[in-house]
């Protein structure tokens, strides 16, 4: 075990655990924030996504001992009430069936869009392309990003 | 207006104590879309009542007018935690702004049949629970006649709010629920006509839509109590083994593990619908405080294990499969005379079809929770069917039925995996053997590789044609692991003069179950294939000769027992054709088109694809659907393009295959699944509106589809595709 502090949603955390721990499981079991999903562990299928300094990565197969202080967001921190525009969008679209792979999906969305705000639908496609959908919402997920640029 | 008899129990209409259930499984509806400000002020708009007033179970009335409905069946994607309750508003006549929807448990006493499958929560609810609504809003008016000392039959409602007009007098629901939950249950309600429908018909947002979206826990795999441990199981690596030994103590010495235990199931004869899963399985589970610790520990677990029985191959299915078509057995339908049709054909068309075994690849791997003492059970979790679940619960932890409660979350995807419950009873026996409050979860290998597989199958189709170039006789036989995949009295039965429907069944110790569709999941596709070369060969166009075959149907059926309505499936062939233009010729667009009938509700689909950087990419589904009254049309649309996806996906990845009884494929790396890249830049749905009693929409979406994929393909590329997966021939889409 070992202590790791991590800034988490705006705010540093101090945790102690075993230093091969994936961000995935701090998160979950050591810190209550459920709406980072476990998928299938070897960064296939993006139900894990959060972001690091900005940048949309899979947690299940980050160990908690590899971050230094880079910012770390979870859905969580992505709006208090769900009102980033990914999230409305989402609603606005009623995007989920099951609603397991979701949250992954929005961090990835709300990762595009900082970095390319006017997103081609190529590139909506390539930038989702590692978050999976077994319900296939793809193509209401590619109309609730468009939605989410034009309100951005 | 229809009168339905009513059959409720006294006591269910109570006061009943406490307010609704922990935020957990709530769904605030008036929150969609809000600001944050809003949502604070609505928040403290709508407070809470002291006191709730039950109704029939599936209603509570605050004093203060908020109107909670209970959603009796399990949630999983197919919408009805919004659609269900919405049955129920419309009947009461509230305003659907102020209605909180509640996940009810399993509660056998106040709701009948709460089980996810077989598209039939909408069919099978569609009187229920309006009737439930309607005895309610009855009660409610009762009520308010006496207390405003009026006759009932002056009083009318709008929105929760009941009003005498003649003396302009009004009460909200709230005023006189007390009252309400006294008085006799009438006999005998009258239901809306649907004309006068206020909420069905309108596209309401999932009431879960902003907790989904935020990530709060809504899921199964969200679940904590305190002291919970975590258990994951070690299952055998292959089929048809079990423990022999394994290193029990070095493994419990590890870091956070608190135990190590083998389990015996052999509780699953009594399972129906699966077929050899998990009997008299054994496992080893690892149990202990964190998800990661338990993980490291089982891969420091060694078992070793004993055969019990044959380690099979994908080439041995192959191989038996194909046997069994060519062995002849008794058909299970026969019309008229088809060796003489074949004898005297000028033509003869004879094809195969193939497809693999297929996992569920639901989102959320298996998991459950589950907390057993000496006298009762409790269990949270994901599970399509609550109530068979506790009935084998009662046996196997030997405990009356009734001390057996069961908390239904979100699922993660469910397609069939999750009616059987093999990871609940699992965790049951944990908790039960160490006496702590167990969560077991699945890692996504232990979810492929532990599956209830959608069966492999094989069928053969053929087709004879005359000298004036007239289908005379078409047969069918299939095979399949566990059963074969042909509907002997589905269409085209009843449309073709000599007529043979076969099946067999292959037994393998690999276990199989319910997938989205059953039988249809497979068959569909080549059944439509099948069709459109037969049309081909014809010299048909395929969406005419399939509405020649249902006017022979409709005019002059050849046999009695013909399970489709030949003039419902015309009609989304016709509503297709008008809607997607069919029939003008598009440059560089290759189209592909089918129809399919099951779960009651039919769908015709045609499929745009074109060639952009010399790869496949399909630019338009176009969906005409019959599924009678559509209930909610955006989670209608969902569902359609959800089955449509997950329908080309599967026919051009999926597949599961064994070697020495080992699933080769058990993670998303190797297991191919549909992605964003591969997925239609657009689905258009249009739905038959013919007032129809309304039928499912969660499965039927899926089987058409594969048969106008594989016929567009064909016109895109000049080559029949006959063996799911498709990418297996070539790598063509996307």
């Amino acid at each position: 075990m070992a202590i790791f502090n991590l800034n988490i949603n705006g705010k540093t955390t101090e945790v102690d655990v075993a230093p091969d721990t994936p961000l995935l499981w701090v998160l979950r079991d050591h810190l209550n924030l459920k709406g980072t999903k476990f998928g299938c562990g070897i960064a296939q299928c993006g139900a894990c996504t959060i972001h690091i300094d900005d940048i949309a990565m899979r947690s299940c197969v980050l160990p908690v001992s590899q971050i230094d202080n880079q910012k770390i967001t979870t859905i969580e921190g992505l709006s208090e009430h769900g009102t980033h525009p990914v999230q409305k969008a989402w609603i606005e679209h009623d995007v989920a069936q099951c609603g397991y792979c979701q949250t992954g999906q929005i961090m990835s969305a709300a990762a595009l869009l900082k970095d390319n705000s006017n997103p081609s639908d190529d590139e909506i496609a390539v930038a989702m392309d590692g978050n999976i959908c077994r319900c296939g919402t793809y193509t209401r997920i590619k109309d609730a990003v468009k939605t989410a640029a034009k309100n951005s | 207006m229809t009168l339905i008899k009513t059959s409720y129990n006294r006591r269910s209409f109570l006061k009943v104590s406490g307010a609704v259930g922990g935020g957990l499984l709530l769904g605030f509806n008036f929150l969609a879309g809000c600001t944050p400000k809003e949502i604070e002020e609505k928040i403290a708009e709508l407070e809470m009542p002291e006191n709730w007033y039950g109704m029939n179970g599936f209603i509570k009335i605050g004093e203060n007018g908020v109107v909670t409905i209970m959603s009796p069946n399990p949630e999983i994607g197919q919408n009805v935690k919004t659609s269900m309750p919405m049955l129920v508003a419309e009947e009461l006549d509230v305003n659907w702004q102020k209605v909180v929807v509640e996940q009810a448990g399993l509660d056998t006493e106040n709701f009948s049949r709460q089980l996810a499958g077989g598209s039939h929560s909408i069919r099978l609810g569609w009187k229920s629970l309006r009737t439930a609504g309607a005895t309610a809003r009855r009660m409610l008016l009762e009520a308010a006649a006496t207390k405003l000392e009026v006759p009932v039959e002056e009083l009318t409602t709008n929105a929760g709010v009941i009003t005498h007009e003649a003396s302009e007098q009004s009460l909200g629901y709230g005023e006189v629920a007390a009252d309400a939950v006294g008085l006799e249950v009438p006999e005998e309600i009258e239901l809306k006509d649907p004309k006068d429908f206020k909420i069905i018909g309108q596209s309401i947002l999932n009431v879960d839509g902003r907790d989904i979206v935020k990530g709060t826990p809504l899921f199964g795999m969200d679940y904590e109590e305190e002291g919970m441990l975590i258990a994951m199981i070690v299952h055998p690596p292959s089929f048809g083994m079990k423990v022999k030994t394994y290193n029990k103590d070095e493994v419990k010495a590890l870091d956070g593990i608190v135990d190590v235990l083998e389990l015996d199931t052999d509780y699953f004869d009594e399972m129906p619908f699966a077929r050899n899963a998990f009997l008299k399985n054994s496992m080893v589970a690892v149990v202990g405080n964190t998800t990661w610790e338990v993980m490291k520990a089982r891969r420091a677990l060694k078992v070793e294990w004993e055969r019990t029985s044959k380690a099979e191959n994908s080439s041995d299915h192959e191989a038996k499969l194909t046997a069994l078509l060519e062995k002849s057995t008794e058909p299970a339908r026969k019309d008229g005379d088809p060796e003489a049709a074949f004898k005297n054909a000028t033509k003869v068309i004879e094809r195969t079809y193939s497809a693999p075994f297929l996992p569920h690849n639901t989102m959320a791997p298996m998991n459950f929770f589950a907390h057993v003492t000496d006298t009762e059970a409790k269990l949270v979790g994901p599970i399509q069917t609550p109530q068979m679940t506790a009935s084998i619960l009662a046996n196997v932890l030997e405990l009356p039925e009734e001390n057996i409660s069961i908390m239904m979350t979100r699922m993660g995807g469910g397609f069939g995996r999750r009616l059987y419950g093999n990871f609940a009873f699992e965790a049951a026996l944990i908790s039960k053997m160490t006496q702590k409050p167990i969560k077991v979860i699945y890692s996504r290998e232990d979810d492929i590789g532990n599956g209830t597989y959608r069966p492999a199958y094989k069928v053969k189709y053929k087709a004879a044609i005359d000298e004036n170039n007239n289908l005379t006789a078409l047969t069918v036989k299939g095979a399949g692991a566990h059963g074969g995949p042909v509907w002997a009295d589905r269409f085209p039965a009843g449309t073709v003069e000599n007529y043979s429907a076969e099946d067999s069944s292959m037994e393998t110790n690999i276990s199989t179950g319910a997938w989205r569709a059953p039988k249809s999941n497979f068959i569909a596709g080549a059944e439509q294939s099948f069709l459109d070369e037969v049309a081909e060969a014809l010299g048909k166009d395929p969406i005419d000769f399939r509405i020649e075959l249902f006017e022979k149907a409709k005019n002059n059926p050849v046999g009695e027992e013909n399970d489709y309505d030949p003039e419902r499936y015309a009609g989304v062939l016709k509503l297709v054709k008008e809607k997607s233009g069919w029939g003008q010729e598009m440059e560089g667009v290759h189209r592909g088109v089918a129809a399919y009938y099951c779960h009651r509700t039919y769908v015709a689909q045609v499929v745009d694809m074109v060639k952009k950087d010399d790869k496949l990419v399909i630019q338009k589904v176009w969906c005409a659907v019959d599924c009678g009254i559509v209930v909610n049309p955006t989670g209608a649309k969902n569902q359609i393009e959800g089955g449509t996806v997950d329908g080309i996906g599967t026919a051009m990845y999926g597949g599961l295959t064994f070697k020495d009884g080992v699933p080769e494929q058990t993670n998303f790396g190797a297991y191919q699944m549909i992605r964003h890249t591969d997925a239609p830049l657009e689905i258009e749905t249009f739905f038959v509106d013919n007032g129809i009693d309304p039928t499912g929409l969660g499965e039927p979406g899926l089987p058409p589809i594969m048969g106008a994929l594989a016929n567009a393909l064909y016109k895109a590329t000049g080559t029949r595709y006959y063996d799911q997966p498709f990418s297996k021939q070539s790598d063509v889409l996307g």
